[in-house]
């Protein structure tokens, strides 16, 4: 009996390995995006190897995600907001520490940026990133330690404030802590951020994911409107393969398949379609009128790594726990 | 020995003690090692962090509010639904069971929606000024949606029990209405207004839900505990987030230990009479 109970998980994980099965483990709002691009893989799997797959997804928070990766979820491949957290699963030994380099492009196959969304008709006249701190401005944007897109929110604002001052840290404080001084809240996720600014009236900007953007138009196209600050960061989602995960199961070379089809120009066309922005030039040139073209900076040429830059800006005693802080005691003095 | 009622004692003993370990206490005890990894310096400098300082005053102050406003209301809804007969009371009385339903997402963004400045509520108390979601009222009222059902579900069969002979007796003894409620009834319905609270406050404490959508989360005005903690989990900082759960935990067992002390008192107190 005792021997029987014991072949139960052992039957269940043979015929496990037996279905070709995929698990990708992203972020919030991909979910529309993979589940277009998961039929078309799936087929074209079919077509060449003759074998039906069977591909799940899984959608979070990205920093949630990551954290349920590192404490066991069987996930083939991780597709993420942040490189940081992939760093983070490859730090547990899950991932090879140069996943960067495994794919093309830092391993991102699609792109986005940071833009405004206003009211319909532009009523505070917001054109670029400086008025936002003025002092008529309400601005929503998420919090940078609970939300992926926030961080990219957060050095996006980083970012133009070190061009425009060039470089004077003591001046980018002033425009950072400025900035926040103007959110009336701080959501706990891009999607609540949004929610926040089209649902509830709350603000006169929103500091949003472009892909977000598009997609909140597509509902509220009479009432808001999209503003394409002159520069802003380039955002590069990441990918990769759980190396321990696809060697456990077997599953490496559908799992490395299933990531480098992303770059084709097939899954660029999907990817474009569901607003991201497509590594591939020809895509790009069709979705134009998406994708304003504006000076993109990347996070490597301002920041440098994810590491470098959760050291200084979003860990305890960063940069932005000081701004927090300062507005903080400013409030108090009040 | 009596013989139990139910049998088995020693197998239902143990599997109650297995399971209680495996679901309760080794989690808790874990969180309370992760804790510990910190040392004491370093879980000092977490505790006394100001913008922790703030969540604190934030999440203790507001959940203590609400509290007390929840045993007011409570105490007063809890009567209603036990003396009087109106038409709809059994839908009242099933109603107050809903927010222990209902998961405190939906609730907090049903609330937020509501008490935002261009809600159905939040658009009169703009007009006169008064902003409700993001701000420390919003975390009140989302607090008193959560701890309310505590209070009344714990003081209605008290009220239920109460001898109607007591307050007729006091009647024609000559006391006042207001002097039969404050000497009588009050006291005879204070442990379980005391455990409704206690339970309504812990609850409370460690809400996260309801409250992170119509807080605001903005830091050392509406950010709360609970908040603090997935924020430091978000940064991969397990160890600081061990040593916010593992004081949360702390003041939970704590408000546990007077519910049992009042429970005993209690006991004790019906048993001489």
């Amino acid at each position: 009996m005792k021997i029987l109970l014991l072949c139960i998980p052992l039957l269940a994980l043979s015929a496990c390995q037996d279905s070709a099965a995929l698990l990708n483990v992203s972020y919030d709002p991909t979910r529309e995006f993979f589940t277009e691009y998961n039929l078309y893989f799936s087929d074209l799997w079919e077509k060449q190897h003759g074998k039906r797959i069977l591909i799940s997804q899984s959608h979070g928070g990205s920093g949630k995600q990551a954290r349920a990766v590192i404490d066991g979820i069987p996930a083939d491949v991780v597709t993420l907001a942040l490189g940081y957290d992939i760093d983070a699963i490859a730090a547990k030994g899950l991932i090879r520490k140069n996943w960067q380099q495994q794919l093309p492009y830092n391993s991102a196959p699609y792109t986005s940026t940071i833009i405004f969304v206003v009211r319909k008709g532009n009523p505070k006249k917001i054109r670029g990133w400086d008025d936002l701190i003025r002092k008529d401005v309400e601005v929503v944007i998420a919090n940078p330690l609970t939300s992926g897109g926030a961080r990219w929110a957060y050095l996006a604002a980083w970012g133009h404030a070190q061009i425009t001052r060039q470089g004077d840290i003591d001046a980018i404080r002033q425009y950072m802590k400025a900035l926040y001084a103007n959110a009336p809240i701080l959501d706990t996720s891009a999607r609540g951020a949004a929610m926040s600014f089209a649902e509830r009236y709350i603000g006169d900007v929103l500091v949003s994911w472009e892909n977000e953007a598009l997609l909140l138009l597509r509902y509220h196209s009479d009432e808001l409107e999209i503003v394409t600050p002159p520069y802003s960061i380039l955002a590069e989602p990441a990918v990769a393969v759980v190396d321990r995960n696809v060697d456990e199961r077997g599953t490496r070379s559908l799992a490395e398949a299933y990531l480098k089809t992303l770059y084709t120009e097939e899954a660029q066309d999907i990817a474009a379609r569901h607003y991201y922005r497509p590594r591939s030039q020809s895509i790009l040139k069709r979705y134009a009128h998406h994708f304003p073209s504006l000076r993109l900076f990347t996070l490597d040429e301002m920041f440098g790594s994810w590491a470098d830059v959760h050291k200084k800006h979003f860990a305890s005693d960063g940069e932005f726990d000081r701004i927090i802080r300062e507005l903080g005691m400013q409030q108090a003095k009040k | 020995m009596t013989r139990q009622t139910l049998p088995g004692f020693h197998l239902t003993l143990g599997l109650s003690v297995f399971y209680l370990s495996f679901i309760a206490l080794l989690p808790l005890l874990a969180l309370t090692f992760k804790a510990g990894e910190a040392g004491c310096k370093a879980l000092l400098e977490t505790l006394l962090d100001p913008r922790v300082l703030a969540a604190f005053r934030l999440s203790f102050g507001l959940s203590l509010l609400a509290t007390f406003f929840s045993l007011t209301l409570g105490l007063i809804t809890a009567w209603v639904l036990v003396r009087y007969d109106f038409p709809g009371k059994r839908w009242a009385d099933a109603v107050v069971d809903l927010p222990f339903a209902l998961p405190t997402a939906v609730a907090g963004i049903a609330l937020t929606s509501l008490y935002a400045p261009q809600g159905w509520f939040g658009r009169y108390f703009e007009m006169v000024g008064i902003k409700v979601a993001y701000t420390p009222l919003g975390i009140f009222i989302a607090l008193v949606f959560i701890s309310l059902p505590f209070v009344i579900r714990t003081v209605q069969p008290v009220i239920r029990e109460l001898p109607h002979e007591i307050e007729e007796a006091a009647a024609t003894l000559g006391s006042r209405r207001t002097q039969t409620f404050i000497r009588i009834i009050l006291p005879m319905l204070f442990p379980s207004l005391l455990i409704g609270g206690l339970m309504g406050f812990g609850r409370a404490l460690g809400e996260y839900g309801s409250v992170v959508f119509i807080a605001g989360n903005l830091p050392f005005k509406t950010e709360i505990i609970p908040l603090l903690i997935v924020t430091k989990l978000e940064q991969y900082d397990y160890t600081s987030a061990a040593v916010l759960g593992a004081a949360m935990l702390l003041a939970s067992f704590l408000i546990m230990l007077c519910i049992n002390f009042v429970q005993q008192r209690h006991a004790t107190f019906t048993f001489k009479n």
